[in-house]
């Protein structure tokens, strides 16, 4: 089927490597994300994958077809520019059916074919407007309606929702989920937004300085962060980090004498938990005081000082705590990750065992 | 009086430029109006009032026809070739090639050549028996040929020249208006398999319609508006077979000693390109606008 494979590929410009010995998968039928802050390469490798950019090594391979040397057309991919790419003298129809009119599709073919992708992204009424006449999401539609119009069974999308207002961002993310899942296409889509990351893709890709740190389902990124990197990448807020040091009973968060997190010793080591995770304690937890207070709707972003460390909270609603305040900070011990404090690694290996707070 | 007062600062703004142009445009403009509705006249006879008699001497001048069917063939000849030229070129430098920054320096030289340069050194080519193309025909065994003497070659000559001359003019405004295409157009039109002339003709092409407009407007123009070379090659001949309008309104005024009949070509001359500007831009205008 659709299946799309990097096998070891890299891509070099003179000095710089975009993209370093990369391999991945894409399951037919699979969404996957290529998240990665700016410059990491995640549109070098979309590129690639197009034909658009040469390989320096490795092999792209396409339902099982070495396609690393055949160029664009030749690959059934259709993409979605960031920029769009309309062409600005053609109205939305003729953008539309701009491939199929080089592939000398019949005129009815082509009508079926346009009026059927016109109702699924609902341009009906725009059909005979040029791409200057049209809103930010229309020609994000249209964009869409000529990537979908081929029935290629590939979809490639580099940050194709970046110039779109926040809800419109989400409906539009809604709805190219909901067509990649009902046109069964294999959708490779790059972003550096990873709460879009998190709730269309079925595996995620996060890159940093061309190389890829994890791939999993959203849930085993957030779940199991392999390093510090995806640990501060993934949610929003991030994850809190903090630096620990060695104590009389245990590993302490480091400049707080307080009770001990980790059982054993605990310098060169780093705390990894999630703001929502924390909670406010009345007697036990470890002590802090408030830096500040986020007031975001449904709840509340806290900024409190532990030892020299800050550590974020949510807390539900209005917390009612002003700057200053001191507080006791609890957790699980199931909710903490320990990390390698120089390689940034997850620590697996049971030498820390982490305590309630 | 606040807004009364502001219309003076307007106008006062206004001034230095509506003096410049009154003074060296529109006045000009019109004294030539005026002038071309009188007989020339001299130190001891005043002009005389004629009406439209110089038009139609105009009218049944043969020279003048003469130079009008030269400057159709002259356009006819420069403007389709240069742009088509002028478009192959910017195509080919806008691409990656080797050297890229010296073959558009190469295209372009020509233009920062003054005309009068331009002329002497075509003279050069075309002189009969030792110019450039004699000599290159020479060594094939073809006999020499007189190449600006001769009716029957000589504006083919002047076309050749303008065309060499103008065509990386052009060029330039072709690639900077190929470089303001986003590449990802390209982009899109690879991923769908649309070959390179397709692509050309369907999306490039229109795209750069504004430019063709410009460069069209331009080129004709200067159909009509180039002449030096005319004087260094032909001086308009041979009978009359190189005269181009501009420089048959020279030749009258200056060597003819005729102000008023220059005057009343001149304002045939300008007629000609007011409604050829205006037909261009209200025709064309309305086809080519995309944003
Ligand atoms: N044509 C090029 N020549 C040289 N270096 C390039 C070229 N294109 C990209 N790069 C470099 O390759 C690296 C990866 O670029 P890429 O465009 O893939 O980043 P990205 O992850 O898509 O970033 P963004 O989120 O900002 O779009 C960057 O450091 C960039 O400077
Ligand atoms: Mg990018």
């Amino acid at each position: 089927m659709s299946e799309i494979v990097l096998d070891h590929v890299s891509k070099v410009w003179g000095q710089t490597t975009a993209v370093d010995d990369v391999s991945l998968t894409a399951a037919a039928g699979e969404l996957l994300v290529l998240l990665g802050p700016s410059g990491c390469g995640k549109s070098t490798s979309l590129r690639m994958i197009a034909g658009l950019e040469e390989v320096s090594a490795g092999r792209i391979l396409i339902e099982g077809r070495d396609v690393t040397r055949l160029p664009p057309a030749k690959r059934r991919i259709s993409m979605v520019f960031q920029s769009y790419a309309l062409f600005p003298h053609l109205d939305v129809a003729e953008n539309i059916v701009f491939g199929l009119k080089v592939r000398k599709l019949k005129w009815a073919e082509r009508s079926a074919r346009l009026a059927r992708v016109a109702e699924l992204v609902g341009l009906g009424e725009l059909l005979h407007r040029r791409p200057a006449q049209l809103s930010g999401g229309q020609r994000q539609r249209v964009a869409l309606a000529r990537a979908i119009v081929a029935e290629n069974p590939i979809c490639l999308m580099d940050e194709p929702l970046s110039n779109l207002d926040a809800k419109l961002r989400h409906d539009m993310r809604v709805e190219i989920r909901a067509l990649q899942q009902r046109l069964g296409m294999t959708v490779v889509y790059v972003t550096h937004d990873q709460t879009e990351a998190m709730s269309m893709a079925d595996q995620v890709v996060l890159m940093c300085d061309g190389k890829i740190v994890q791939a999993g389902r959203p849930e085993d990124l957030y779940d199991r962060p392999a390093t510090t990197f995806v640990a501060s990448f993934i949610g929003t807020p991030p994850m809190n980090l903090i630096d620990l040091t060695d104590g009389p009973n245990g590993a302490v968060v480091a400049g707080a004498a307080g009770r001990a997190v980790l059982q054993g010793p605990g310098h060169g080591l780093r705390l990894g938990i999630r703001p929502e995770h924390l909670r406010l304690a009345d007697g036990a937890g470890i002590e802090g005081e408030i830096v500040s207070a986020d007031y975001l709707g449904a709840d509340t972003i806290l900024t409190a000082r532990v030892g020299n460390q800050s550590v974020l909270l949510r807390v539900p609603g209005r917390s009612g705590l002003a700057t200053g305040e001191p507080v006791r900070i609890a957790w699980s011990p199931e909710s903490v990750h320990v990390f390698d404090g120089t390689s940034g690694r997850r620590m697996e290996d049971g030498r820390a065992v982490p305590v309630a707070a | 009086m606040p807004s009364y007062r502001m219309q003076i600062y307007g106008w006062l703004l206004l001034l230095p430029a509506a003096v410049l142009l009154i003074a060296f445009t529109h006045y000009p403009t019109v004294a030539t109006l005026v002038q071309s509705l009188f007989l020339s006249g001299s130190v001891t006879r005043p002009a005389v009032f004629v009406g439209v008699e110089n038009y139609q001497f105009m009218l049944e001048d043969d020279v003048f026809w003469q130079a009008v069917r030269n400057n159709i063939w002259f356009a006819l000849g420069t403007i389709p070739i240069s742009i088509a030229l002028a478009l192959q070129m910017a195509l080919w430098v806008n691409r990656r090639l080797p050297a890229r920054g010296l073959v558009r320096m190469a295209y372009f030289t020509p233009t920062i050549l003054p005309m009068i340069a331009v002329a002497n050194i075509w003279l050069f080519f075309y002189t009969p028996g030792i110019g450039l193309i004699d000599q290159f025909l020479g060594l094939f065994g073809l006999p020499g040929h007189n190449w600006l003497g001769d009716p029957d070659t000589v504006l083919a000559c002047l076309i050749v020249l303008t065309i060499w001359k103008e065509a990386g003019f052009f060029m330039i405004f072709y690639l900077a208006a190929l470089q303001s295409l986003p590449p990802e157009l390209e982009e899109a039109g690879k991923l769908e398999g649309a070959g390179r002339w397709y692509f050309f003709w369907r999306i490039t092409f229109p795209l750069l319609m504004p430019t063709t407009l410009f460069v069209v407007i331009n080129a004709l123009i200067n159909s009509f508006k180039l002449v030096d070379h005319l004087f260094i090659l032909t001086k308009g001949g041979p009978n009359n077979a190189s005269t181009l309008l501009l420089y048959y309104i020279y030749e009258v005024a200056f060597s003819f000693f005729d102000p008023s009949y220059a005057a009343t070509l001149t304002v045939a001359l300008l007629a000609f390109l007011a409604l050829v500007a205006i037909g261009q831009f209200v025709l064309l205008d309305k086809r080519i606008h995309y944003r």
